[in-house]
């Protein structure tokens, strides 16, 4: 379960002065759900996230996950954690297979378990073809599927995905949807950001709208076409963030 | 800390380290190579041109030689010069390497020496060429042999011995140690060496480690798993230190060996100067200044990583490393100047004080009280330079700079 609590993340920057990425965002994820994050580029996404995987830390409020705070037990929530975005790239000199097992022993795996949980995933994902074949020689799909395999195999109760598809074609693209189905089909917390409606439509039990770091809309699908009156996500959507969209020169 | 962690993280590191082929080069091949390649080169090249220069009978011209005919005849009679005939544009001859030298020979010379005046004899030749500097050798060893010969007809005019212009001989003999009279000519070169390798060792781990990372996206990876920011610099440094140390190991090495294969081979023998690089360095020697590289190592480490880890891109940390570069070459130079010997001021100095104890050291001198000062001074450094890597390793606006 991921209960965040007015989250505050300010950037400072030396011409614009202090940026407030994330403005008092709460919201609560629970278990067997899929929270999609829906935003236009800089809309304070990646950095909620971000906070949600402890690699940025708040300025200000907090966040439980899994009963761990994200502020005083940040090791602890990160082996809760799977965390996976288009910006979480591969070793290239490792092999898709000691990719997996690094991240399994930072997680702090016993080797029994670790390749039980490796051989387990990799049959599952079909990549024993590809299993010692380094990642700088893999195709985009491999490292997908290798980057999946990386955060399942400490087994986290909440997945955290950041603009996952972005940039990848159909198929893989689909793998990835797929994969996301599953998490929430095995009880696991997940939480999605994207700029993409459909896959919002597709996937998401609650979908929280952002833009300017605020969070400004939240409620299940059905709930956001009562509330304003539209059918089309993209209607509500641009109903919601339009009062708030700032222009830039 | 957690040294399982750190231990995780350093063997994937060591892994990545030994298939990337261009750490490899830089802390493996440089090192190994450098010495054989540079020592061997250099004599061999040396001994080719110097020999050849020697080797060769040097043309030379008389100028004005006419009313001398005794000089004369004994320079053609010389095997160590072949006279060419008298060109006015003997000048340009002797810039053009067409003629090495030539001498002139004042009018009247043999009656001048006959009435007992001193008359000169000028030599002309190319200053800085080696085969006209041979040629001048030459042709002032035949003139200062007929000048002897001069002296030695007077005496025995006079009836006197010719042991009368030599009352007493000078002797002179080297007491000092092969190894120190060694030392003394190579040893500043030998410390810089390894600093200066040391340096190019970690200098591209620490990029890829860093900056490398960032550029691959894979840091936001490895922050996502449980592993502390702190276990995961240092597993980090550790492969960088690790990467410093086997270039000077293998400098050490290769350096210990280029030496004493050259100090038996005929690359010495033949050349000019080999006395005073024969080389000695004992084990001994060669332990000390890969003990006194340690915490060199371990310094030249923290700050690469420290200054690699806040470039976005592996080329904006080589712009940054590059003056680095030069900020211990400066030092690492002054150590091989003559007179510069080490004081208990310069002993507190990072990196020109390992130069200079390691000159002392290969000379086999050993000062224990300014050796600990150098190791201890340097581990403290070392130290608040690691202090500095970690700080900048947990600060958000150097891992996320945009």
């Amino acid at each position: 379960m991921i209960d965040t609590r007015g989250l505050v993340k300010v950037f400072q920057d030396k011409k614009r002065g202090p940026i407030r990425a994330v403005d008092n965002v709460t919201f609560t994820c629970k278990a067997g759900q899929i929270y999609g994050l829906l935003g236009a580029n800089g809309a304070g996404k990646t950095t909620t996230l971000r906070m949600l995987a402890t690699i940025l830390e708040p300025t200000d409020g907090t966040a439980l996950i899994c009963g761990h705070d994200i502020i005083d037990e940040p090791e602890l929530v990160r082996r809760n954690v799977g965390f996976l975005s288009t910006a979480t790239a591969l070793y290239p000199r490792l092999t898709s297979q000691e990719m997996v097992e690094y991240f399994g022993r930072l997680n702090g795996l016993d080797e029994t378990t670790l390749q039980k949980r490796r051989d387990d995933i990799f049959n599952r994902l079909g990549m024993n073809s590809f299993r010692d074949r380094r990642c700088d020689k893999l195709s985009t799909g491999m490292k997908q599927k290798t980057s999946i395999a990386r955060t399942l195999i400490h087994d986290p109760q909440v997945m955290i995905f950041d603009e996952p598809t972005l940039g990848l074609d159909i198929m893989t693209a689909r793998t990835i949807i797929d994969f996301i189905r599953e998490c929430r089909q095995r009880g696991k917390t997940v939480i999605f950001s994207t700029h993409v409606m459909s896959e919002v439509e597709k996937l998401c039990d609650v979908i929280g709208i952002i833009q300017s770091g605020k969070l400004l809309a939240e409620g299940s699908l059905a709930d956001l076409r009562d509330r304003h009156h539209q059918q089309d996500l993209e209607e509500i959507f641009v109903q919601v963030v339009s009062p708030y969209q700032t222009t830039e020169a | 800390m957690n040294l399982h962690a750190i231990g995780v993280v350093y063997r994937k590191e060591l892994t990545e380290w030994l298939r990337d082929r261009r750490t490899l080069i830089s802390s493996v091949l440089v090192p190994l190579l450098a010495f054989p390649l540079l020592i061997s080169g250099i004599f061999a090249l040396a001994n080719v041109l110097v020999g050849k220069a020697q080797n060769e009978v040097p043309k030379v011209m008389i100028i004005d030689g006419s009313n001398s005919p005794q000089l004369v005849e004994d320079l053609n009679k010389s095997k160590e010069v072949t006279i060419v005939p008298y060109a006015p544009n003997w000048k340009d001859q002797i810039s053009n390497k067409e003629i090495r030298a030539a001498v002139q020979v004042p009018q009247g010379f043999q009656a001048a020496l006959i009435e007992g005046q001193s008359p000169v004899v000028q030599i002309y030749f190319y200053e800085g060429e080696l085969k006209s500097s041979f040629g001048r050798d030459h042709l002032k060893k035949a003139i200062e042999d007929y000048r002897d010969s001069v002296v030695k007809n007077r005496l025995s005019a006079k009836d006197l011995p010719a042991s009368i212009l030599t009352p007493f001989e000078i002797k002179q003999e080297n007491v000092a140690p092969p190894e120190k009279v060694s030392g003394a000519g190579v040893g500043g070169f030998i410390g810089y060496a390894v600093i200066l390798l040391c340096l190019t060792g970690a200098m591209y781990p620490a990029i890829d480690l860093t900056a490398g990372e960032k550029e691959r996206g894979t840091i936001e990876t490895v922050l996502s798993s449980p592993v502390s920011r702190l276990d995961l610099v240092i597993g980090k440094y550790l492969l960088v230190f690790s990467a410093s140390l086997v270039s000077a190991i293998l400098s050490v090495t290769s350096m210990g060996t280029s030496f004493a294969i050259l100090g038996h081979s005929h690359l010495m023998t033949n050349s000019e100067g080999a006395q005073s690089l024969n080389l000695n360095l004992g084990f001994v020697s060669v332990v000390a200044v890969f003990f006194m590289a340690l915490p060199l190592a371990c310094l030249f480490s923290a700050v690469l990583m420290t200054i690699a880890s806040f470039a976005k891109t592996y080329k904006e940390a080589q712009s940054y490393l590059t003056p680095l570069t030069f900020l211990v070459v400066i030092p690492a130079i002054a150590s091989i100047m003559p007179g510069v010997e080490l004081t208990p001021k310069l002993a507190l100095i990072p990196v020109l004080n390992t130069s200079l104890v390691c000159k002392e050291i290969i000379t086999g001198t050993y000062h224990w009280g300014s050796i600990v000062m150098i190791f201890l001074s340097t581990c403290v450094y070392a130290a608040a330079a690691l202090f500095l890597a970690v700080k900048m390793f947990q600060r958000e606006e150097v891992l996320f700079r945009s």
